[in-house]
């Protein structure tokens, strides 16, 4: 691939020796916090991001110091399985030397953040030493596969996160640069391959997902790569695979815009490795590396067409796909509080407000699901949704660990209304350097004010999906969330309305550059329009495209207008 | 084995000798800078003669001083002015470039020497003083001498240097002309006084009646200095250390302009600031006395809180306040401090207390007159000037430390610091003047290479230096170790350091954060771990420089540089040690260190 124009990352990855680069070095020089610039796109691909405290950036520079360097360290987990001991070890590194705080995050994983360099090494380190990894948990390879958190629901969820393993073990990269770097990895001496991916891997992220309908909480829509449970008689037929969703967009480029994935057609259980890296290698080969902002299988399929992608899998595969079965999703997010499995065992599905484990006040997250890891015999499992669930509980354990919810304050029935249990905000400020408004700080306080305007017009116990994100980037998948609200400036959002409830159709700009009085109002108006002009059952999502609020966006290249349709 | 011969030694003239010699042929036409250069050809072919040159022995006063700071230069080098004038031969040296075999041949010499350290000699005056005190010293018996020693009673050993030079001369057979005078912090008066002595009976000892006065030697003394400080605009007051530090740190700017000042990377800024209100407040409430009362300090009558505020030090005890206080209070513990061989544990003391917890711990009824006089005078504080005015023409930078601390259950302050930091906004003004440091000089060969060693503010002269050095491209390389607390609060100017290391001005730099891990680590450490290049740079000609702490660091550093290389030229320690000292009385290891 001799493309002049190829993109700097590309030429990074070329020249890393497989994502070593000079990682070594750089946790090394003792001058600086920093990783030497380079090595700040591989060090994603082991799964850690440099950022810096973006509340104190301009007053270090006037204190002429640099800027309070920190990273945030993603462990993957596939299917979000964490057992007790595990979640002990992450909460023991997040007080020694993280934050004081863990990170759900919106893919089932668990992020550390404010590790300073000198610390990377023993909290990468400690991290593997509890089985779990950091290895692909960012960079442009396949990230943290997603499944159903709760396989005990049925022998068929069993199954489907045998799959997820099985494909996330597949397309974990080969190189040994992470034993090297982080487990005292003796130096390899010949080269690493890399059958899948090749030396400089893919051209951007790439993310995957498995659905077990009728929930559709991995919103499984928004994936590079998805895989939809279809069932005969309560047995797992196969899947129907979905391609080419994804959120990312950036504010005022057109050519730049969040897309569902299109349904591929059905393939079964033992055409699935096959058909997943068919799909993987032709968009290593065809996406564009010219273009980061074009990157993504998204784009690949718009420009090339889905026909010629379900070619290129064919032939790639070996298999034809068979025509998609039907399926139907009832809604995305999580089913909350206990629920049985046809196990006799109990789950608890715990809110956990924008995945951010801490103490606060009397709410004391942090030290409530210590003390539970500590006598809880079952697993805790993470959901697609920043929520943590309490899994495999026998009825003779479920009184004491509701006792343990109320001490610490943070049962669900404690504080969250309909609409906070429906919510997601990202990350944002101050840890992400990509952020244009707060996020996870501030949607709380406004979901306040909205509570309050519910209330108003007697829909507080209305069920309405609302996700916030600092920038346009998506990462809490905003454009699928009946509420949108999407991060423009300090204190501004674009508010985006009418996506469904079950996450299978985009949202559409309603206001630009609102803020906070701006927002509550506009949807202050609409609750009781709703409320008054409803349909039976119906959605609000769905309400506001009926009565014409907003139009619907048939398809992700019409976001921005359906004249971008060329 | 070697000897560090190479590099900026080879240069034998202290640069104000040099000044000296091309102040002497300026202006020369070229014959007549032949015919000069084959006299002093002439001279240095007979050894003895430079410095016993005339103005012959017996007819000339010699003025020796050993100084640190530059307190004794200045009392030296006004004296030796105020005599030329009145046409008397004058010899003024240091007492480092001194030669001791002339002292048999003196008659005339009088001393002025500070003490520094834990009482010892100041290190200009390091050999004289060993020599002097050794058996190797002569008998004196024709020489006549006076003292003048300078010091700050708040050390225990007070003006110690001056007292054992002022004894052993007396030992020697020499003969005291005056009586040895002390000098505290606040020496003006005392030194002035003490020169006047001496000219006045000048025509005695040297039994000649003065020649006419000559003119008044050209360069007129800079126009703002101790006596009439210049009043600096403050610019810039912005903390460096970080929020979560444990300490504060101050970067401050303070403009020039218009004073005509002028400043060498190496000097210092005194600073001249009053004490802190609160403080005040305490020790009025603890006299039961009000702002307004009336005090009596020398001829001068003021307020109560002015003569606090403005005039006495009321932070820092001395030895003086001590004693007056114990008799005040009639306290045993005091009387047992100032008894002999004590001077150790009431250095401590000293340290460890101010005024205000001396007279808590023990109490004695006292009335504001007699407590004002048992206070010494308010004396400027030194900040080294962490800027090259080639860089910033009309400004001064410092690195200012806040001494803010908890002892005895009660908030204490440090006088000028606070009074920098958190008592005068932007824009007012402070009392500063420039006092220059002859002895911490950047390499005159530009080529030199240096190391510079400053922990904590001790960093401050190397900025200047830094910042000079590239200001002038200077092709020596410039290596800094610097230490401090934590990485990431208290890398003080860390983002210069960064962009100096891009840009090559400088080479080299090594920090030791002492709480970032279990262990501590300190600069010293570092130093010892790159032994090897360390050596190298030496064997190179480079310089070292300290400056900081004196209390540890300055011991501590030293220590290492030993170690250093006793290991890497593999010889004894003592050996080292011996290398170490040449390295620092040939001026190539030069310390500020307070
Ligand atoms: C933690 C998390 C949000 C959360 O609140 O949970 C997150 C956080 C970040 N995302 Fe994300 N993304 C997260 C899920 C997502 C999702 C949702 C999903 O995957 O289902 C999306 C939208 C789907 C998609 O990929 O299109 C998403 C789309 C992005 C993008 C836009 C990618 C694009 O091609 O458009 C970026 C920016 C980029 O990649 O250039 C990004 C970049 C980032 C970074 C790493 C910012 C950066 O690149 O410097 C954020 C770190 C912030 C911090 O301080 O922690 N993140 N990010 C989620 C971690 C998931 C995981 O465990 O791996
Ligand atoms: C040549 C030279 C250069 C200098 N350069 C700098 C510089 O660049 N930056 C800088 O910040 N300072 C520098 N100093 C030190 C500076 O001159 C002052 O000594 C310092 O600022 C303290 O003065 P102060 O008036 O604030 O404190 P003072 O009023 O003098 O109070 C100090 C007294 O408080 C007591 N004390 C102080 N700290 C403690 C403690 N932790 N515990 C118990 N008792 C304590 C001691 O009794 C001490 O005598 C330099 C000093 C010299 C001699
Ligand atoms: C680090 C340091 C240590 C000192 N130690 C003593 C001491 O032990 N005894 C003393 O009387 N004065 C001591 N002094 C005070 C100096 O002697 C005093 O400031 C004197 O004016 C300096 O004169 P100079 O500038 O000529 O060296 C010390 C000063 C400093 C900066
Ligand atoms: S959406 Fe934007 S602001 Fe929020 S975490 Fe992702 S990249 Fe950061």
């Amino acid at each position: 691939m001799a493309d002049r124009n190829l993109t700097e990352v590309e030429r990074i990855k070329a020249n890393s020796r497989h994502l070593r680069g000079t990682i070594a070095e750089s946790l090394a020089d003792p001058l600086t916090g920093a990783l030497a610039e380079d090595d700040t796109q591989l060090s994603k691909f082991h799964g850690f991001y440099q950022q810096d405290d973006r509340d104190v950036r301009g007053e270090r520079k006037r204190q002429r110091l640099e800027p309070a360097y920190s990273f945030m360290i993603r462990a993957r987990i596939p299917a979000g399985v964490c057992t007790t001991p595990q979640w002990l070890n992450m909460d023991r590194l997040a007080r020694h030397h993280a934050n004081g705080t863990i990170r759900l995050t919106t893919r089932q994983a668990i992020q550390l953040h404010g590790v300073i360099k000198r610390d990377l090494k023993t909290t990468i380190a400690g991290i593997n030493a509890s089985m779990l990894d950091t290895l692909a948990a960012c960079g442009d390879v396949n990230r943290n596969v997603m499944a159903p958190p709760l396989p005990a629901l049925s022998a068929m969820h069993r199954q489907v996160r045998t799959d997820a393993e099985r494909l996330s073990a597949h397309l974990t990269p080969a190189t040994r640069a992470y034993h090297e770097l982080w487990l005292d990895g003796e130096k390899l001496a010949g080269a690493d391959a890399e059958p899948i991916y090749g030396a400089t891997y893919l051209p951007r992220k790439f993310k995957t997902a498995f659905a077990v309908p009728p929930q559709n909480d991995v919103d499984v829509f928004a994936q590079d790569l998805g895989f939809i449970a279809i069932t005969g008689d309560g047995r797992l037929l196969g899947y129907n695979v979905t391609v080419g969703g994804g959120m990312g967009m950036s504010h005022g480029e057109p050519a730049t815009y969040p897309r569902l994935g299109d349904v591929l057609g059905f393939c079964e259980r033992e055409q699935l490795l096959a058909v997943a890296e068919a799909v993987i290698t032709t968009q290593r080969d065809f996406g564009d590396r010219t273009n980061r902002k074009h990157a993504r299988l998204k784009y690949t399929i718009e420009d090339r067409g889905l026909d010629w992608f379900r070619g290129e899998v064919a032939s790639r595969s070996g298999t034809r796909l068979q025509k998609a079965r039907p399926f139907a999703f009832a809604g995305t997010g999580d089913v909350y509080g206990w629920q049985k499995s046809d196990d006799g065992r109990w789950h608890y599905t715990l809110f956990v407000q924008n995945g951010r484990v801490l103490d606060a006040g009397r709410r004391r997250l942090l030290s409530g699901l210590r003390a539970i890891a500590d006598i809880h015999r079952g697993e805790f499992r993470l959901t697609p949704n920043q929520n943590l669930i309490i899994s495999d509980v026998a009825a003779a354990d479920k009184a004491r660990i509701d006792e343990l919810l109320q001490e610490f304050g943070i049962a669900n029935d404690d504080h969250a209304t309909p609409l906070r249990l429906h919510s997601l905000a990202c990350v944002a400020l101050p840890t992400c350097a990509l952020a244009m408004a707060e996020s996870e700080r501030y949607l709380p306080s406004l979901i306040d004010r909205l509570d309050e305007e519910l209330a108003a017009v007697g829909l507080a116990d209305e069920a309405i999906t609302i996700r916030m994100t600092g920038c346009p980037n998506g990462c809490a998948r905003p454009y699928i969330a009946e509420i949108g609200l999407v991060g423009k400036g300090p204190g501004t959002y674009n508010l985006y309305l009418g996506a469904s409830f079950a996450g299978d159709r985009l949202n559409s700009l309603y206001l630009e550059n609102a803020d906070e009085a701006a927002i509550v109002a506009a949807l202050g108006s609409l609750f009781a329009r709703f409320a008054a002009e409803r349909q039976a059952g119906e959605r609000f999502g769905d309400f506001v495209i009926r009565s014409g609020v907003v139009r619907e966006i048939r398809a992700g290249r019409f976001f921005h207008g359906e004249a971008a349709d060329a | 084995m070697s000897t560090f011969a190479a590099g900026s030694l080879a240069l034998p003239l202290a640069d104000d000798q040099l000044q000296r010699v091309s102040d002497a042929v300026a202006g020369l036409s070229p014959t007549q800078m032949q015919w000069v250069s084959g006299y002093i050809a002439g001279l240095g072919a007979a050894p003895s003669a430079l410095a016993a040159a005339p103005p012959e022995p017996g007819r000339t006063l010699t003025i020796l001083y050993g100084s640190q700071t530059g307190n004794g230069e200045a009392i030296a080098g006004a004296l030796a002015a105020r005599s030329r004038e009145l046409g008397f031969a004058t010899a003024l040296q240091s007492l480092a470039d001194y030669r001791q075999s002339n002292l048999r041949r003196e008659s005339l010499a009088v001393f002025v020497v500070s003490t520094h350290g834990e009482g010892d000699p100041p290190d200009d005056a390091e050999l004289f003083h060993e020599f002097l005190l050794s058996a190797r010293a002569p008998r004196l018996p024709d020489l006549g001498y006076a003292v003048l020693a300078l010091g700050d009673s708040s050390y225990a050993n007070f003006c110690q240097t001056g007292r054992e030079l002022d004894a052993r001369l007396e030992e020697l057979g020499a003969r005291r002309l005056l009586p040895a005078v002390e000098c505290d912090v606040d020496f003006e008066a005392d030194a002035a006084s003490w020169s006047d002595g001496i000219i006045g009976r000048l025509p005695e000892w040297l039994d000649v009646t003065p020649p006419a006065p000559r003119l008044r030697a050209v360069g007129a003394p800079a126009r703002f200095g101790r006596e009439n400080p210049f009043s600096a605009r403050v610019l810039l007051n912005q903390k460096i250390t970080a929020r979560d530090s444990s300490k504060d740190v101050r970067h401050i700017e303070l403009s020039l302009e218009g004073s005509g000042l002028t400043y060498q990377p190496g000097d210092a800024l005194a600073v001249v600031a009053g004490n802190p209100p609160q403080l005040v407040e305490q020790l009025l409430r603890y006299l039961g006395a009000s702002a307004g009362d009336e005090v009596l300090l020398g001829q001068e009558t003021l307020t109560l809180s002015d003569a606090l505020t403005q005039r006495l030090e009321i932070t820092a005890a001395s030895t003086g306040f001590v004693r007056a206080w114990a008799v005040a209070s009639a306290a045993a513990d005091l009387e047992e401090l100032l008894g002999d061989g004590r001077q150790a544990a009431l250095g401590d003391f000293l340290h460890g207390h101010q005024v205000i917890d001396i007279i808590r711990r023990y109490p004695a009824r006292v009335d504001a007159q007699r407590f004002v006089s048992m206070l010494r005078k308010l004396s400027p504080r030194s900040y080294s000037i962490a800027s090259s005015q080639r860089a910033n023409p009309d400004e001064v930078h410092l690195t200012v430390a806040a001494v803010r601390y908890k002892a005895f259950g009660s908030e204490h302050w440090g006088a000028t610091s606070t009074h920098i930091i958190d008592r005068v906004e932007t824009g007012e003004t402070l009392s500063v003047y420039v006092e220059p440091n002859s002895r911490f000089r950047l390499p005159d060969d530009d080529a030199t290479d240096i190391i510079m060693i400053g922990p904590g503010t001790g960093v401050a002269p190397f900025r200047a230096f830094v910042e000079e050095r590239a200001e002038r491209g200077a092709p020596g390389r410039n290596w800094l170790f610097f230490g401090d607390r934590n990485f990431s609060s208290d890398f003080l100017y860390q983002l210069e350091w960064q962009k100096h290391l891009e840009r090559g001005s400088l080479a080299r730099l090594d920090v030791a954060f002492s709480r970032d891990q279990e262990h501590k680590t300190y600069v010293q450490d570092r130093i010892r771990e790159r032994g090897a290049d360390v050596y190298e740079w030496l064997e190179g000609g480079a310089a070292i420089y300290v400056c900081g702490d004196a209390q540890r660091m300055a011991g501590d550093v030293n220590a290492a540089l030993v170690d250093v290389v006793a290991a890497q030229a593999k010889v004894s320690r003592d050996r080292a040690e011996q290398k170490i000292r040449e390295l620092r009385l040939g001026g190539r290891y030069r310390r500020d260190v307070y």
